[in-house]
């Protein structure tokens, strides 16, 4: 249940930009939340509305963007997106690949007021 | 200087907050704006880790993150280890499984602090600082990181660690790498362990290497058994080959 950690983290985030922006409140958040980030996106929800109240996110609105594992192939110069975590070429079989997204959890946008 | 601690590590990798203000500043309505932020949600974390990890460098120490499930092995592996002729080392004692974790450490005379997680899944980087911090840094050669028994959590939070060691028991079945696929890819060298017991149980090793090896195509793996030395010593030279190439 590491969502719990990961959303306090992202309320904390959330406090310093609209301190930062002067804002009284934050109305939506917008994650990027990577296919192999190990999250799962369920929990997540449950964390932030569970988390949310009376922080400065007490009325925000969660949006999360789903990003699916992306990879650029070296030998193909191109970038694919990978339906299992198998991480080879899928037009090529190379391994001579690197990731691109879909690894990671992101802040990606805040509106406030 | 570090903030947490005072001690004198300079930062040294610097974050940037990509923040584009006023991309939708819409005064007729009742102020709201739109800023896009794009930094890492576990931020905060990555630079307590990255802070970790120049303290164990200035030491010339090697930190390896141990993870796998509750009762996988990664105790009686550092007993083991302690028992041979290797390098120095200390552990920093996160798993709660069992309380006494960092006796059965200290009591081979090797020196562990137990860190208090609480019903924390996972240890993240801040926990870790406070571990190292009451580690003989200056003594060791190798600091081990028991992290808490759990397949999912541990594998989000960098904890500051040079190396991340994943460890899976022949009694768990050899579908865990498949399962936790996010885990595995973040290992450098996965061990099957107990494989003593493979007579028992209908564990395959080569489609659990196989299963690995899709995850992390150059991914090291090794098969022990706390029973057989020579494979505690294939342990012990797969680190000291790594120290090697940190000198
Ligand atoms: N048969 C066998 N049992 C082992 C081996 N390694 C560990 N065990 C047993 O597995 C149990 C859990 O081990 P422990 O090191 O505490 O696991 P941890 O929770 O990952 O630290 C203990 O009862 C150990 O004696 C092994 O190589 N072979
Ligand atoms: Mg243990
Ligand atoms: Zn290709
Ligand atoms: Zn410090």
């Amino acid at each position: 249940m590491h969502e719990y950690s990961i959303v306090q983290a992202l309320l904390e985030q959330c406090q310093t930009h609209a301190q930062a922006n002067d804002a009284t409140k934050i109305t939506e958040v917008t994650v990027k939340i990577g296919a192999q980030s190990g999250v799962e996106l369920h929990l997540f929800e449950v964390a932030f509305d569970t988390f949310k109240e009376k922080t400065i996110c007490d009325e925000a609105n969660l949006i999360i963007e789903h990003q699916p594992l992306l990879i650029y192939c070296n030998d193909c110069a191109q970038e694919y997106t990978l339906e299992k975590p198998e991480y080879v070429c899928p037009e090529c079989q190379s391994l001579y690949i690197k990731v691109v997204d879909g690894e990671d959890m992101y802040l990606m946008r805040l509106e406030m007021e | 200087m570090c903030q947490d601690c005072g001690c004198s590590i300079t930062e040294t990798e610097h974050h940037h907050h990509h923040e584009h203000q006023n991309v939708h500043d819409n005064p007729q309505l009742n102020d709201s704006k739109t800023i896009e932020v794009i930094t890492k949600i576990l931020d905060k974390n990555d630079q307590e880790a990255g802070h970790n990890r120049s303290h164990f460098d200035n030491h010339n120490v090697l930190a390896i993150n141990l993870m796998s499930s509750p009762g996988s092995g990664k105790t009686s592996l550092l007993e083991a280890i302690a028992d041979q002729e290797s390098f120095k080392f200390g552990v920093i004692e996160g798993d709660l499984e069992t309380s006494r974790d960092a006796d059965r450490i200290i009591a081979k005379g090797i020196p562990a602090y137990q860190i208090q997680t609480g019903t924390a899944c996972h240890l993240d980087a801040f926990m870790v600082h406070k571990g190292l911090h009451a580690m003989p840094l200056e003594e060791i050669d190798v600091c081990f990181i028991e992290n808490v028994g759990n397949l999912v959590c541990p594998a989000s939070y960098d904890v500051g660690s040079h190396l991340n060691v994943v460890l899976v028991s022949v009694p768990e079945g050899d579908d865990k790498i498949e399962k936790y696929p996010v885990m595995f890819r973040k290992a450098d060298l996965i061990l099957i362990t107990k494989t003593d017991l493979l007579p028992y149980f209908d564990f395959d090793v080569e489609s659990a290497k196989a299963a690995a090896r899709k995850l992390k195509p150059n991914v090291d793996i090794i098969e022990v058994s706390t029973k057989q030395s020579d494979t505690i010593k294939k342990v012990i030279n797969w680190i000291e080959f790594k120290r090697s190439l940190r000198d």
